[in-house]
């Protein structure tokens, strides 16, 4: 073990690092947030204010933020849904296979998330694969419109962030002593019972983790809405982008992206409470 | 576990594992399509790969990615090996908060991260993007992946190995270099290429700090996708998708995800990827 003033030494490039490259910058964001611009579209400090928050709760820009935080539990309850079964499929019936079965959910994550959304396009838009299909087997003559819609929105995002979802419920399911649910079938209960009160609380840790994993990602990706979306599907980060590429109004951009950051540490806080001792090992 | 629910279980799993897969086939599939205008296939061709070779566009944008890339794994994994090995072997004080400084920029979206970068240099370097700028980001969003990595790794590692290294009169840095550094090199290893990865990848971040002039692969792709679907997207993504198999084929091989290593796999967090 090396003293206590080496380990300050190897860490530090790090704490250096992160904290001029990522602490600082977030806090420029909160001082562009409260500034404003001129008349010749440059940015003003010197009278903070919060009119830029005010604008972001108005009704223009306020569905932004709901539909974000819709798309993003829509997206964490899917996957849990979808996920908890393969995960719980792995643990028990994955053999000496279990390795290999996870690395294969994890593969399509190490693919690029862009294609992986353009893929859907490919599959969903109107001369599509689907419709493609449906037309060849003549159940359909007009295209169905699956593109630009709420539910490929949601597809989309699910589709991404899955692996996340499997992969904590996994270790939490496997890390379950499986005497416990013996016991309990030892003492009259159905294996429903058995599963609803003994497997499902205890691997609780990796169902929040698993949430905490899809919320995150969700609620902050303007890709998945901007490719897979249409006009009605914005959200907070396609404006946000907007603002800062497009538009050019980097004060009220940056009040949105410290309102997503609230909104995120707000969700991370919630479940990290409930899971510190899973994530951290403490 | 009764035999009926066993198979549905296991045909429900099968039917998510093609989810997860067959977006991938589809996209694969189609860049051999012999049709610019449908996804109906109408016959085998290369024409799309032969049609990537002359588009001087998208090499220039494969050369910017690579290079980005390159720095970015370089400057990631020493710094970030560096923290993991820290965090996970030896005492410091501050160590709490150095945990959650490591984790922040993981649960940070990445929009968000990428155009406070951008905020930061305006004010400070009058930049609004530049190759330096672009890598500056890259390093900053691999080195906790890096680091949480390694530190898995490390933290599975018998600490009496380098006691034992001390005893038979190594020297501090000696037992480091000759015991604790082999062992988590696989570690190193998958952080290096989790790092690859990302970099390629990276999309968001690098929008709101390439500039002009630095457009790297996804950005390219970005803006082609915008444009329209078209076969030849699907030709470049083909590739790219051939590649990072290629690099968990090589990673698969260092060891890192197989079982044999059961310990180290067993303590390994979700995150570790």
């Amino acid at each position: 073990m090396l003293t206590k003033g080496r380990g300050t030494i190897v860490v530090l490039p790090a704490v250096v690092w992160l904290a001029i490259f990522f602490l600082l910058p977030l806090a420029f964001i909160l001082v562009v947030s409260l500034g404003s611009r001129d008349e010749l579209g440059r940015i003003v400090l010197d009278r903070p204010s919060l009119d830029n928050y005010r604008r972001a709760f108005n009704p223009d820009y306020l569905p932004t933020l709901v539909n974000a935080l819709r798309y993003a539990l829509l997206t964490t309850v899917a996957s849990l849904l979808i996920g908890y079964p393969v995960a719980y499929w792995i643990s028990h019936y994955g053999g000496h296979r279990k390795a290999l079965l996870l690395v294969l959910v994890m593969l399509p994550f190490w693919t690029s998330y862009l294609i992986r959304t353009y893929a859907w396009m490919i599959i969903l838009r109107d001369n599509g694969v689907v419709n493609g299909l449906l037309r060849a087997i003549g159940l359909t003559s007009e295209p169905i419109i699956l593109l630009n819609t709420d539910f490929s929105v949601v597809l989309g995002m699910t589709y991404g962030f899955l692996p996340f979802a499997i992969l904590p419920i996994y270790v939490s399911i496997d890390r379950l002593d499986d005497n416990l649910v013996a016991a309990a079938r030892d003492l009259y209960a159905s294996g429903r019972s058995a599963f609803l009160h003994v497997t499902l609380p205890l691997s609780m840790p990796g169902i929040i983790a698993a949430s905490l994993l899809t919320f995150i990602p969700a609620i902050g990706d303007f890709v998945t809405p901007d490719l897979l979306g249409g006009a009605q599907q914005t959200t907070i980060a396609k404006v946000i982008q907007e603002r800062f590429l497009d538009g050019r109004d980097w004060p009220f951009g940056s009040a949105l992206g410290f309102i997503l950051i609230a909104v995120t540490m707000v969700g991370t806080l919630i479940a990290l409470r409930r899971v510190r001792r899973e994530i951290v090992g403490e | 576990m009764n035999r009926e629910r066993n198979r549905f279980l296991s045909a429900y799993a099968l039917l998510v594992y093609a989810f997860l897969f067959a977006p991938i086939v589809v996209l694969i599939v189609f860049s051999f399509n012999d049709s610019k205008r449908t996804f109906v296939w109408k016959g085998f061709t290369t024409e799309w790969y032969a049609k990537l070779l002359a588009n001087d566009d998208l090499l220039a944008a494969v050369g910017v990615t690579v290079q980005v890339a390159i720095v970015a794994v370089i400057f990631s994994t020493v710094i970030g090996s560096l923290l993991g090995v820290g965090l996970a072997r030896l005492r410091f004080r501050g160590r709490g908060s150095t945990e959650t400084l490591l984790l922040l920029p993981m649960v940070t979206p990445e929009i968000v991260m990428g155009l406070s970068l951008l905020l930061f240099f305006v004010a400070l370097f009058d930049s609004r993007g530049s190759f330096a700028q672009l890598s500056v980001a890259h390093i900053t969003f691999c080195i906790s992946f890096v680091a949480v990595t390694v530190r898995s790794r490390a933290a599975g590692m018998n600490p009496h190995l380098e006691e034992a290294a001390r005893d038979l009169g190594a020297s501090a840095l000696g037992a480091f270099r000759y015991v604790t550094l082999p062992l988590i090199m696989p570690g190193i290893v998958a952080g290096a290429l989790l790092a690859l990865s990302l970099s390629i990848d990276d999309y968001v971040v690098s929008t709101f700090n390439a500039g002009i002039g630095n457009t790297t692969l996804p950005l390219y792709i970005y803006s082609a996708i915008k444009f329209g679907v078209s076969p030849e997207i699907n030709a470049i993504s083909t590739i790219v998708v051939a590649f990072t198999a290629l690099a968990i084929l090589f990673a698969w091989r260092v060891g890192t995800f197989r079982g044999e290593d059961r310990q180290a796999s067993e303590d390994a967090e979700p995150t570790a990827g």
